[in-house]
């Protein structure tokens, strides 16, 4: 036993020793967005500013949670989040503060960030209709408010309503055609369904691919990582029988949600964390979204990835994020009455 | 040489001075009490009103919730049961070819991640993976034209969790075996008894408590799932309670549904216990030889191994195998010196955990022991019930005394000196370890627990007598005779820590990632091929301690003798 403690007492010196960054200037994060999507862009800023970017991820809730715990105390600076709900939720629970920057109000479109300049997306996702090219043809498709329609039963692939991006696109069927509406498309929908929702995004679109539906609702840079994929031939392939259809062209647009930012109240490197988000609105981190992850950049004029040039300009939907976040509760109960699992 | 059920005696040898608080009793009611806190937070928002969520809960989901989360109990109670309990039955009383081998072997899904095998098998099995496309094209059907079952479903949850948990079974039920007296099962021998009705009646009676023990493990850890369920779409309590806390956004209707999962968890332990009631198991004496193996041939031998083979092939071979093949195409990327690092941390905090965790179990279980009041027990069960609470639960329940602390202590000194401390604990390492001892312990308590209830108390009378301080009892008789049971729970809180999650993801510090941390982050972004490095190396670094302390464990019958 004794050995035991004093081998505890070493590995916690080893993990102490790990976990100890020393760096004159530092900005801390609570992000939401993957490691792997957010750490290169993050090793760069300290390379080119010398500001240490300490990092922790995990789900955005639990992050706020634990934001609101710690209180004035947090060493966070900055939360970074995957839709903009949670930011407005983190502003709502007064957890954020207003930024200060020029550079970023000139750079980020005002309907993807805070009226007030409380958060800022960075990056923009499109959730639009997919379908299997030898099964549909494009000019069968139009808006989401269609895919209730009778002819497409048990034809379509879409995931479990406890996915956030499913949540969001009905707040915005809520927004765009009100509670009750909304519930009859929600109730049409699952009629359509061609199995109980599983898996995740790019599941749908294997499963359209391989005839298991003809339709899939899928976030955008799924297929993108798909027709990509260099390790695997089999994602390539089954990518490349995919087409997108942006719906809603003639109408409010494609459903799109942002990966955003915002400075925490407690911020205390308040300096540094405005120069990271600087720096994630300039040209380069910008075309970096586009590039590594086949998202949109927010910043116009940025160069596109061949892969979102091949499928085109299109119209998003202008609504207010802040309010797909406000709607996000009554669209969680909306799908559990029509029986979206 | 008999093992019987005595009845507990009435009287304990200190209830002659009722009036002293029994030290043990105290020091065992504090660390339990202390340990209890996150679990009476979760419950304490059961005095918040959150009546508009829970209407639309009744009217809507719950029913769902419940029954779901049942079927998948009786389910996986069913597979692990019958998986666990017959191999840790063949490999002790039987020799078959290659049974040296399954002794260890049976161990290895203990150390995949159960989201992991879930993710592996839909790959392989699911409508769009390579075992349906072949038959497809190899046979020219349809869509419609053939039945296959989906592997994302109910059943199919039922199936991986099986394959995962049922080692847990096997590794306490084994111990069991190993630790009965040969001459109960030669005596029935000589009556002619042959070996089924020897295993129904007296093998497994007897080795019931341990058990039960091992699938109320398998249960929790069932109950507290969330990457399968999720993944697969299964509506049950803990997809639930993230549903209400994300979607919803209301954590105190959350939490208020995790409470009610506890309950749910209490109710079945009191169950468990009734049904035992005052009756103990315990051995009555000490075995003198080793079990006599009884040698299996031909077509029984053929069963034997098939039925041996089968569970470790399916929850660790076979997805082994297929992360072995995405890792090969992904190991130049992600193989650097930060992956090194992740290992380093994995592995240090699972052993620094296991060690907190076993060494407090010891103390907890001794100490109830000796006490024999009911309370000590009683706290200890309360603290125990966060293995059946999903992780993220249970780190906010850790998380809010912490940062309270940290505020009052930062306002005190402020106030009175005028100095400000910041956050001590909160988002520290300190805080994680506690969060996988309150995680854990039920983990290593069942464990010990199951080792020490088959060392009679009349052992410790008769030590007393002879002027041993309780502590003496303790390290000189009780932990050389459980030796199995500590390197057991240790063993499980290890691999358990190693594969854990979301507790991890809360409340790590800044640039602290672990390897379930990089698994999961990458396959939940649905970049399986790539998580597939880092799920290898879970796997093994889990298998490291797996084959020494099996090793030791096997040993370890020796040594009692």
């Amino acid at each position: 036993m004794v050995r035991g403690i004093s081998l505890v007492t070493a590995l916690a010196a080893l993990l102490a020793g790990a976990v100890n960054t020393s760096a004159a200037a530092e900005v801390n994060i609570y992000s939401a967005r993957k490691e792997a999507l957010i750490k290169p862009l993050l090793d760069r800023f300290t390379k080119d500013t010398d500001i240490a970017a300490n990092l922790v991820t995990g789900s955005a809730d639990a992050l706020l949670k634990r934001l609101e715990m710690e209180g004035m105390n947090s060493p966070a600076d900055i939360v970074i989040t995957v839709d903009a709900g949670r930011l407005h939720r983190a502003k709502a629970s007064n957890l954020l503060q207003p930024v200060r920057s020029d550079a970023v109000t000139g750079a980020v479109p005002e309907q993807y960030r805070d009226p007030e300049n409380y958060w800022f997306g960075l990056s923009f996702r499109a959730r639009p209709v997919m379908y299997a090219k030898e099964r549909v043809g494009a000019s069968e498709l139009s808006t989401y408010e269609a895919l209730a329609d009778e002819k497409w039963k048990d034809r379509i692939c879409i995931r479990s309503s406890n996915n956030i991006y499913n949540q969001s696109l009905v707040a915005s069927m809520i927004l765009a055609n009100g509670v009750e509406a909304a519930e009859t498309w929600a109730r049409g929908l699952v009629q359509n369904m061609a199995r109980p929702p599983q898996g995740g995004d790019r599941d749908q679109i294997k499963a359209t691919a391989a005839g298991e539906c003809d339709l899939a609702i899928a976030n955008s840079y799924y297929l993108g990582r798909m027709l990509n994929n260099e390790n695997d031939p089999g994602q390539r392939k089954a990518a490349r029988q995919i087409a997108i259809h942006w719906p809603n062209q003639k109408g409010r647009g494609a459903h799109v949600n942002v990966s955003g930012i915002g400075v925490t109240r407690s911020a205390q490197n308040y300096d540094e964390a405005i120069r990271l988000i600087e720096f994630l609105v300039s040209d380069y981190a910008q075309a970096y979204y586009a590039r590594s992850n086949y998202e949109y950049p927010v910043k116009e004029n940025v160069h596109w990835s061949e892969t979102l040039e091949q499928w085109g300009t299109f119209r998003a939907d202008t609504v207010n994020l802040s309010l797909l976040g406000e709607n996000n509760a009554a669209a969680v109960k909306l799908m559990d009455r029509a029986g979206w699992k | 040489m008999t093992a019987s059920r005595v009845i507990a005696a009435p009287k304990a040898w200190f209830s002659a001075r009722p009036f002293r608080v029994h030290p043990w009793s105290a020091l065992v009611v504090s660390i339990t009490g202390i340990l209890s806190i996150p679990v009476l937070v979760v419950f304490g928002f059961v005095l918040y009103p959150s009546g508009v969520t829970w209407d639309h809960l009744v009217e809507t989901v719950l029913a769902d919730y419940v029954l779901n989360s049942l079927s998948l109990m009786l389910g996986v109670a069913g597979g692990t049961l019958s998986i666990g309990v017959i191999t840790a039955w063949l490999v002790t009383q039987f020799s078959f070819p290659g049974r040296r081998i399954f002794i260890w072997l049976l161990l290895l899904p203990l150390a995949m991640p159960a989201y992991i095998i879930a993710y592996t098998y839909t790959g392989i099995l699911d409508y769009a993976g390579p075992v349906q496309t072949v038959l497809r094209d190899a046979f020219g059907w349809g869509l419609d034209d053939y039945w296959f079952p989906r592997i994302r479903s109910l059943g199919g949850a039922m199936v991986m969790l099986s394959l995962v948990l049922y080692p847990y079974v096997y590794l306490i039920a084994r111990s069991a075996f190993l630790e009965q007296s040969p001459s109960l099962t030669d005596a029935s021998r000589l009556l002619g008894t042959g070996p089924l009705r020897r295993f129904f009646k007296i093998s497994l009676p007897m080795a019931r408590p341990a058990i039960i023990a091992g699938l109320s493990l398998a249960l929790m850890e069932t109950l507290a799932d969330f990457g399968t369920v999720q993944y697969f779409g299964v509506p049950v309590f803990t997809t639930g309670i993230f549903r209400v806390w994300f979607g919803l956004g209301d954590s105190t209707a959350a939490a208020q549904l995790s409470a009610l999962l506890m309950t749910f968890v209490f109710v079945l332990i009191v169950l468990e216990r009734w049904s035992r009631r005052r009756a103990r198991y315990h051995h009555v004496g000490l075995r003198s030889r080793p079990i006599q193996l009884t040698p299996l041939r031909g077509t029984k031998a053929v069963i034997a191994v098939t039925a041996c083979l089968l569970p470790p092939m399916l929850g660790f071979l076979v997805p082994t195998l297929q992360l072995g093949y995405w890792a090969v195409l992904t190991a130049p990327e992600m193989i650097d010196t930060a992956f090194v690092k992740l290992a380093i941390h994995s592995f240090g905090l699972a052993l620094a955990a296991a060690f907190i965790a076993v060494t407090i179990a010891l103390i907890v279980s001794y100490g109830k022991r000796l006490a024999r009041t009911p309370l000590p027990g009683l706290a200890a069960r309360v603290a125990g019930m966060g293995y059946a609470v999903p992780g993220t639960v249970i780190a906010v329940g850790v998380m809010i005394p912490f940062a309270w602390m940290d505020r009052t202590l930062d306002a005190w000194l402020h106030d009175v000196f005028g100095v400000s401390t910041g956050l001590l604990l909160s988002g520290t390492l300190f805080t994680l370890l506690f969060a996988y001892t309150v995680r854990f312990l039920a983990v290593s308590l069942q464990t010990l627990e199951a080792g020490l209830s088959k060392i009679t108390t009349h052992t410790d009378d008769a030590a007393r007598s002879l002027g041993y301080k309780p502590m003496e009892i303790l390290t000189r008789i009780h932990i050389p005779c459980i030796n199995g049971a500590l390197l057991t729970a240790i063993l499980i809180v290890f691999v358990d820590v190693l594969k854990e999650l979301p507790a991890t993801l809360i409340l790590r510090p800044f640039n602290f990632n672990t390897l379930a941390v990089r698994t999961y982050e990458l396959a939940s972004d649905e970049r399986l091929a790539d998580a597939s490095m880092s799920a290898i190396a879970i796997v093994l670094v889990g298998i490291l301690p797996i084959l020494v302390l099996s090793r030791a464990i096997g040993r370890s019958r020796a040594i009692i003798h």
